[in-house]
C-alpha cells in the first residue's frame, strides 16, 4: 500500500508543479495589530515560487508568527497586499496546512482521528466524509506510516512522545493535500536527535509532494538544511533584511550539515542576525 | 511496605480517620459526661438514627428529590449560560459581572423572598438548590470553552471552520472534564441549598426535621439529620466522580496509570 501511496504522492507533486499552484507574493505589506500604533511587520516584499521551500529566521519577537498569519489569511494586511496564486488574500485560505511548536492534538481523539480532523472540516472532503471515511482513513494511515508512526494510529496523544505528537501534527497539516504548508517553529520543543529525524521526514514529504513551505524558525542549521531560500527578519517592527539562496544540491542528507559549504552559509546568516542584535 | 499494601492503606485511610474521629468523640463525650442536649455522642446519634429510622427516611427522600430537581434545573441553566458566556466575548463581558454579583448574595437571605413569591414548601427549596448550584457549572463550562489554544483555533479557522465547527469538534469535548468536575461541586451545594430552605420555610425534609428536633432539644436527632445529609451528598459526589472518570478518562490519565 505504501508503494501505491508514494506513487500517488509523486503524481500529485508532478501535477502541482505543472499547475504552478502555491505561489505567494507579498507586496509591500504592513500589519499593525488592533490597539497598537506601531507595525508588527513592515515593508515586506517577497515572492515565493510554487513548491519553493522558504525559511524565515530572526531574533525572537520579530514578527515571524505575524508573517505566518498574513500568509495564511488569518490576518489581513493593514497596508499592501498578499497575493496567492494571482488572487488577493481576503480571508483564511483553505489551501493551507499549519503546524506549530505545540502539537495541539486533541487529547480525546486517537492519532488517526486527529489526522482526519481537517477532512471533517474542509471542502470538498467534508461533504463526503461519512461516505468516504474508510478511504480517507487509508490516506491518513499512509501519511502516518510515511512519518514513521505506523502502528501508533490508535494511540491517544498522551501515549505518544513529544516527537511522535509532532509527527502526527504534521500529518494533520498535510492530510487535506494543501498547496501551502506553514510551520511555526515546529521542531522547537524537541531534542536535537528527534529534531534532525523530523527534518528528514519533512524533507521527504516535501520532495514527494512539492507543496510550498514557509518555515518560521530560529534554528539556522534547520533553515539552511531544509530551505531553498532563507529570509532574515529584523527585530520588531519586522522587516526582511536579507535574502539568501541555499544552493546546496538536493536531495540533501544530514551529512551535508558538516560540510564547509553548509557551515559557511550558516555563518553568514549568523553574522547578519548578530548585526541586528547589536544594532 | 510493598506497593499493594501501600495502596490498601491509602484506600482504607478515610475510613480509618473517620473511625478514629468517632472514637475520640465518643470518649470525650463520656469522659467529660457531656449532656446529650448539648453535644450527643456518636452512640446516641446512632440510637436516634435507628429509633427514628422511618421518619428520617421519609424526610431524607423528600430532601433528596427536591435537591435533584433543583440540581437538574441548575445543570440545564448552568450549561446554557456557560455555553453563552464561553462562546462569545461580548456576552462574557455583559453577563459575567452580573453573575459574580448574584453569586455573592447569600442564598439563605433570598429564601424569604422566594417564600413570599411561592409560599412555604417544596418550590422555594428547589429554587434555592438551583440558585446555589448553577454558578460553578457556568464558570467551568465557560472556562472550558474559552481556554481553547489559539494555535488550534488558527488551524481550524485556516481550514474554513465555522464557529459551530469549532464549538462541536473542539469546544464542547474540551469543556466536558470541566463540566463533570463542576457537577461534583454543584451537587453538594444543591444539598446545602435545599436544607437551608427547608430549615427556614418548609414542613418536611431533613432541614425541617432538624429544625423541629432542635427546638424540642432533641440533639441526637439533629445530628442524625446532619449525618444523613452528609451521607447523601457524599454518595452523589462519588457517583459523579465515577461518571467523570468514565466519560473523560483522557483528562485524568495521570491518576489512573
Amino acid at each position: 500500500m505504501t508503494q501505491v501511496t508514494v506513487g500517488a504522492a509523486q503524481a500529485l507533486g508532478a501535477a502541482r508543479a505543472a499547475a504552478g499552484r502555491g505561489r505567494v507574493e507579498f507586496r509591500d505589506v504592513y500589519l499593525a495589530y488592533e490597539g497598537h500604533d506601531d507595525f508588527a511587520v513592515e515593508a515586506i516584499t517577497l515572492d515565493i515560487r510554487p513548491g519553493e521551500f522558504v525559511a524565515i529566521v530572526g531574533p525572537s519577537g520579530c514578527g515571524k508568527s505575524t508573517f505566518m498569519k498574513l500568509a495564511s489569511g488569518l490576518k489581513g494586511a493593514t497596508r499592501g497586499e498578499v497575493v496567492v496564486d494571482g488572487k488577493r488574500v481576503g480571508g483564511p485560505l483553505k489551501i493551507v496546512g499549519m503546524a506549530f511548536q505545540a502539537p495541539t492534538l486533541l487529547p480525546w481523539r486517537t492519532a488517526l482521528d486527529n489526522v482526519l480532523l481537517p477532512l471533517e472540516i474542509v471542502e470538498p472532503y467534508r461533504s463526503t466524509f461519512k461516505r468516504d471515511r474508510a478511504q480517507f482513513a487509508d490516506r491518513a494511515r499512509a501519511l502516518l506510516a510515511a512519518v514513521g508512526l505506523a502502528g501508533y494510529e490508535d494511540k491517544f496523544p498522551w501515549q505518544l512522545s513529544g516527537g511522535m505528537q509532532q509527527r502526527a501534527s504534521i500529518c494533520r497539516a498535510l492530510v487535506h493535500q494543501p498547496e501551502m504548508l506553514l510551520l511555526d517553529e515546529p521542531f522547537g520543543a524537541l531534542d536535537a536527535f528527534t529534531r534532525e529525524e523530523l527534518w528528514c521526514v519533512l524533507r521527504d514529504l516535501w520532495q514527494q509532494q512539492r507543496f510550498t513551505v514557509i518555515l518560521v524558525t530560529h534554528d539556522l542549521r534547520e533553515a539552511v538544511f531544509l530551505a531553498d531560500t532563507v529570509y532574515v527578519m529584523s527585530r520588531r517592527p519586522g522587516r526582511i533584511l536579507a535574502q539568501r539562496e541555499v544552493e546546496l544540491a538536493r536531495p540533501r542528507e544530514l551529512d551535508v550539515t558538516y560540510t564547509d559549504a553548509f557551515t559557511g552559509i550558516v555563518h553568514d546568516l549568523r553574522e547578519r542576525i548578530g548585526a541586528i542584535r547589536r544594532a | 511496605m510493598t506497593r499493594a499494601q501501600q495502596r490498601r492503606v491509602e484506600r482504607a485511610a478515610p475510613w480509618l480517620l473517620a473511625a478514629a474521629i468517632l472514637v475520640v468523640w465518643e470518649v470525650v463525650c463520656r469522659g467529660f459526661a457531656i449532656s446529650e442536649f448539648i453535644f450527643p455522642a456518636p452512640s446516641a446519634i446512632a440510637r436516634a438514627l435507628v429509633e427514628f429510622a422511618g421518619p428520617i427516611a421519609g424526610h431524607a427522600w423528600k430532601t433528596f428529590w427536591t435537591t435533584m430537581a433543583g440540581f437538574a434545573i441548575g445543570v440545564a441553566v448552568g450549561l446554557l449560560l456557560g455555553f453563552l458566556v464561553g462562546s462569545s466575548r461580548m456576552i462574557y463581558g455583559a453577563l459575567y459581572p452580573l453573575l459574580v454579583g448574584f453569586n455573592s448574595i447569600p442564598k439563605a437571605a433570598f429564601v424569604p423572598v422566594l417564600v413570599v413569591w411561592f409560599g412555604i414548601g417544596t418550590i422555594p427549596a428547589i429554587l434555592t438548590a438551583f440558585l446555589i448550584c448553577f454558578f460553578p457549572i457556568v464558570v467551568n463550562v465557560a472556562t472550558g470553552l474559552a481556554t481553547l489554544e489559539p494555535e488550534l483555533e488558527d488551524v481550524l479557522r485556516s481550514l474554513g471552520a465555522t464557529r459551530r465547527d469549532v464549538l462541536f469538534k473542539v469546544g464542547l469535548p474540551r469543556s466536558l472534564p470541566y463540566f463533570f468536575a463542576s457537577l461534583k461541586v454543584a451537587i453538594t451545594l444543591a444539598f446545602v441549598g435545599t436544607v437551608v430552605s427547608e430549615t427556614v420555610a418548609s414542613n418536611d425534609g431533613i432541614g425541617y426535621l432538624m429544625m423541629s428536633a432542635g427546638s424540642s432539644m432533641r440533639m441526637p436527632l439533629v445530628f442524625a439529620g446532619l449525618a444523613v445529609i452528609g451521607a447523601m451528598a457524599m454518595a452523589m459526589y462519588g457517583l459523579f466522580a465515577v461518571v467523570e472518570r468514565r466519560t473523560t478518562g483522557w483528562a485524568h490519565r495521570g491518576q489512573t496509570s
